[in-house]
């Protein structure tokens, strides 16, 4: 194919998005002035919004459910908010804010939500799916064996994808929109051919997996002409583009609800078509503004149908519509452009919000413009999180990337990722420590460590012994985790979102860890004060006995920062160390989500002085309170956990009051770019930015109606302070807020 | 050295982002002092040149163009003579170094860390009349502080001049207009800040056992600090509210 608006490449003969953008990006590099409002018909739009969210909340969190249909990617007619004022069209459902079932992942799970608000599914449906359909949970508990259900139920695996979607799988929304329908369907069509004998269990199985992506392509042709559009043509404009993008990205969330289901990379994408009309005097600003305002305007009405405990572990309802702004190629230009301008702007035309999820890809090498419109709408909005660009680009050798779910890396179009929860390191730690007995119930998780019956703590038995304790955690971990992504492949493939991935990508398996800073405190308590296990009657320990100083994590300390490092370093090592479904990588990521008010509560008194119950910090931030010599302090500490022994990201969450950044918004823009400057080259990987005063907080927690779109980072995403539990709230609240005056 | 405690981001201690170091030990009881703690000449922890050193340098990726070290206290020149090795190897490194000093100390030592190796030198005027001074600090003789801002003056090496607005005590327009008369010729001095009163440190005195004075004295009102510096503003090349 030949495009006459475009410098051609190897794009236009095989499917290359990177290749089309890197040949005919426009960077930018000026200052925010060229920015337009929302126009009449976005706003008239955004309140018939805002009345429906208010609805939503006022209805115990939804508005509407759908007890009929299946959903999947052509299953709904078509919806609109209002139809006269959209501009990009297309809903999940028929109805602005209609929840759908996706009973794939678990059908009990879909009862249960819908049972919580007084709802069942047709009698139609539950006949199937209890006499006839198979589910991905159906599967996974199949094949579970007692020892995986025992370190499940005593919260040391929680949160698992083992009954919802696993999520993580960012399709290359862009092909559609470059591309269309026809082009890609004949792709797969040849790659097809090409995955052939011996018919072995891999072979037979992508066979099967790349026919069901073609199904995939062919359904959302039919999605495309329920709404009047021929998405089997490339787009041919700027408002084509992003709409045949945004048709892909609704194709996969009619038919998935993966926990996270991020949007990739397409700000510098649309650009180019965004670009080309304003060149050719096709479109104004103020129009180019409302396609991108209405694009993020159907992205934050995304919804799925989730049941209630499911907001413990991710809370506030978050869908993860991650999208990457800027970042640099590796020829040194930046990808910065006017759209990643006016993505960022929407936060102002529309108000803030936690979805999509901006994360802005940070270099220092950006356009210092760009840098600080990017550290005003951090401190206005609360609302974006930022990531090492160059750190991930030298790491994974990739500049045309996404970030799954919060924090991951993962190459467009490349690579997937088979998401895996997190284990709980701290309680780890307490197997150790207890003969690998749970401190809390006595059951013995596992053999292998001996009983410890020393009066104080030693630093070098715990070790060893935590170690053990490691290897028994990642053997079942990973078998866990291989059960897992066999299922969700078998029962609930993601067939969109693979459609739009070229046909054999690369997997990571991602673990992750929580309660890395009660580890470090634990393990620096151990080594230089000295630690008297209180033990009941049983020999279980239930709290300890502090003697002494000991230096914390959070403060730069090397002595206590390098136990932090060395427990990220040690576990992922071991996880490496066993055999992985489809051969994927693993990965290991330091981050909770809120999870760490769960995994607190099912983890007992720990050697750092912290009593049973209590939240742990979120993901790599230090413990609360811990960090007593200031805000560089505390990132310098997170910034020496490696990289490398946790490439699927390092969530830190840095908040500060306003104040503290500086006595006047000029100031403060210039210290936060100097902050995100100077974390970033220590070679950090992520954080997020939170510019607030408690207060402001403290009133939301009360008055939850004066502020419908108050919205806070957490670990490694945004919500909306006054859709998290009281427990939440308050969880967020006793957070270090850093405010030197 | 004796620390009382560094804070590795100070926003409001000079120019840019700060790493602070805050020194045990002042000669001064200043009535609104919001660091009581560290007035004390005992306590406070003691620190060799290398180890302040080492932690200051982790600071050096989040300075940016502007920022640096800022040694406050306690009353930072009283340990003059050991901040002379930090700050000449500070500067080694290229980071900004600033001192900020009550200014009444200017021994030979202070005089040479000055000149040699203080980028910028943050003097706090207490007030401008004799019993202002005396009531605000507990100790006689503010022409102490005019020395010394004449001696910052003839090197020509920056200044900046810090005032703490107190509605009722410092903040009379005659007093401001003073302030700025003397100040005027002054082309040291980059700017003036003032600095709101508030009682954050209040709960530190109550800790202490001590009698906070200023009880009573409240926060200024945002007209208040406009005015003020309005009225300042003809005297200065800048006058802003920290």
């Amino acid at each position: 194919m030949e495009v006459k608006q475009f410098i051609n490449g190897s794009w236009t003969k095989t499917i290359n998005v990177r290749d089309f953008v890197f040949k005919n990006i426009t960077p930018y590099y000026g200052t925010s002035t060229f920015l337009e409002g929302p126009t009449e018909r976005t706003k008239t739009l955004w309140n018939t919004c805002k009345k429906a969210m208010a609805e939503e909340r006022a209805n115990s969190g939804v508005r509407k459910l759908d007890t009929e249909t299946i959903s999947t990617i052509d299953a709904f007619g078509p919806g609109y908010i209002d139809r006269k004022n959209e501009v990009i069209v297309g809903l999940q459902t028929d109805e602005l804010l209609k929840r759908a079932m996706k009973p794939f992942g678990g059908f009990k799970v879909v009862e249960k939500a819908l049972s919580e608000h007084g709802l069942k599914p047709s009698e139609k449906l539950t006949e199937l799916f209890s006499k006839y359909v198979k589910t991905h949970n159906d599967g996974v508990f199949d094949a579970y064996n007692s020892e995986i259900k025992k370190y499940r139920s005593l919260g040391i695996l929680t949160g698992l994808p083992d009954n919802y979607a696993r999520g993580r799988i960012i399709g290359d929304y862009r092909r559609l929109a470059l591309y269309g329908l026809d082009f890609l369907i004949n792709q797969k069509k040849n790659d097809l051919e090409f995955v052939s004998g011996p018919m072995t269990d891999e072979v037979i199985r992508l066979r099967e997996e790349v026919s069901e992506q073609i199904k995939a392509l062919k359904a959302m042709k039919r999605l495309g002409a329920k709404y009047n559009l021929d998405l089997s043509r490339p787009a041919e404009n700027a408002r084509e583009a992003v709409q045949w993008t945004y048709m892909a990205y609704l194709a996969a969330v009619k038919e998935q609800d993966g926990a996270a289901m991020s949007l990739g990379n397409v700000s510098t994408f649309l650009d180019i078509f965004i670009e080309n009309d304003l060149q050719e005097g096709l479109i104004t600003e103020a129009e180019a503004q409302e396609y991108i305002d209405q694009f993020v305007i159907k992205l934050r009405m995304v919804r799925h149908l989730r049941m209630k405990a499911y907001d413990e572990i991710f809370a506030g309802d978050p869908t993860w519509v991650t999208e990457a702004i800027g970042g640099m190629f590796s020829d040194g230009r930046t990808k910065v452009t006017k759209t990643s301008y006016r993505f960022l702007n929407t936060l102002y035309n529309l108000g803030p919000s936690p979805e999509p999820n901006m994360t802005v890809l940070w270099s220092e090498d950006l356009p210092e413009n760009f840098k600080k419109f990017c550290a005003k709408v951090a401190i206005d909005t609360s609302s974006l999180q930022f990531e090492n660009d160059r750190l991930m680009l030298e790491s994974r050798g990739s500049d045309d990337y996404g970030i799954a779910c919060c924090v991951s890396h993962q190459d467009l179009g490349k690579s997937i990722q088979f998401f895996g929860a997190r284990t709980n390191l701290a309680k780890t730690l307490l197997l150790a420590i207890n003969g690998g007995r749970c401190e809390l119930t006595g059951e013995q998780i596992f053999e292998g460590v001996p009983e410890d019956k020393d009066e104080y703590l030693d630093f070098d038995k715990v070790m060893t012994n935590f170690k053990i304790a490691m290897q028994e955690i990642a053997r079942v971990y990973s078998d866990t985790m291989n059960i897992i992504h066999y299922m969700h492949d078998k029962y609930y493939y993601e067939k969109a979102q693979m459609a739009l991935i070229d046909t054999n990508p690369s997997i990571n398996i991602a673990y992750g860890i929580a309660g890395l800073s009660i580890v470090a405190d634990s393990l620096s308590a151990i080594k230089y004060a000295k630690v008297k296990p209180i033990r009941n009657e049983e020999g279980l320990t239930v709290g300890f006995d502090i003697e002494g100083e000991f230096p914390k994590y959070g403060n730069d300390d090397d002595r206590v920062d390098t136990l932090a490092a060395k427990a990220v370093a040690d576990f992922n090592y071991e996880l490496k160390q066993f055999p992985v479904y489809k051969n994927a990588e693993p990965t290991l990521s330091v981050l909770t989500i809120t999870s760490n008010v769960a995994y607190g509560k099912k983890t007992g008194a720990t050697p750092d002085g912290r009593a049973k119950g209590i939240p742990f910090a979120p993901g790599a931030n230090p413990m609360h309170g811990r960090d007593e010599m200031g805000a560089i302090a505390s990132l310098n500490s997170v910034a020496k956990i490696n990289y490398e022994d946790a490439q699927d990201g390092i969530s830190n969450t840095f908040s500060v009051v306003p104040k503290s950044l500086g006595p006047d918004n000029d100031t403060r823009v210039e210290n936060l770019v100097s902050i995100l400057d100077g974390y970033f080259s220590n070679n950090a990987q992520h954080v997020n930015i939170n510019v607030l005063d408690k207060e402001t907080l403290m009133d939301a927690m009360e008055h939850p109606e004066d502020y419908p779109q108050l919205t806070i980072r957490v670990s490694g995403y945004a919500v909306n302070f006054v859709r998290l539990t009281r427990e939440q709230q308050l969880e967020v609240i006793s957070r270090s807020f850093h405010e030197s005056m | 050295m004796c620390v009382h405690s560094i804070e590795t981001f100070g926003a409001h201690d000079g120019p840019g982002i700060r790493c602070v170091v805050f020194l045990q030990g002042c000669k001064l009881k200043c009535l609104y002092c919001h660091n009581p703690d560290t007035i004390a000449m005992e306590g406070g922890r003691p620190y060799t040149t290398d180890e302040l050193f080492e932690i200051i340098i982790k600071s050096k990726p989040y300075f940016g163009k502007n920022g640096g070290v800022t040694i406050s206290g306690g009353e930072p020149l009283l340990q003059a003579k050991a901040l002379i090795p930090l700050f000449k190897k500070l500067k080694t490194e290229g980071i900004h170094t600033t001192l900020d000093t009550n200014g009444r100390i200017l021994n030979h030592f202070a005089m040479e860390l000055m000149d040699k190796y203080t980028d910028l030198v943050m003097l706090d005027i207490k007030h401008m009349t004799e019993e202002g001074y005396e009531y605000i600090t507990g100790q006689k003789n503010n022409k102490t502080t005019f020395a010394f801002s004449d001696y910052r003056e003839k090197s020509g090496k920056p200044m900046w001049l810090r005032y703490v607005l107190i509605p009722g005590l410092t903040d009379k327009p005659e007093l401001l207009k003073s302030l700025g008369e003397k100040f005027k010729t002054y082309k040291a001095i980059q700017k003036l800040e003032i600095q709101p009163y508030h009682k954050l440190g209040v709960h530190k005195w109550e800790a202490l056992g001590w009698d906070y004075q200023l009880k009573d004295a409240r926060e200024n009102s945002e007209e208040e600090l406009r005015k003020a510096q309005n009225i300042l503003k003809p005297y200065f090349n800048a006058v802003t509210i920290n």
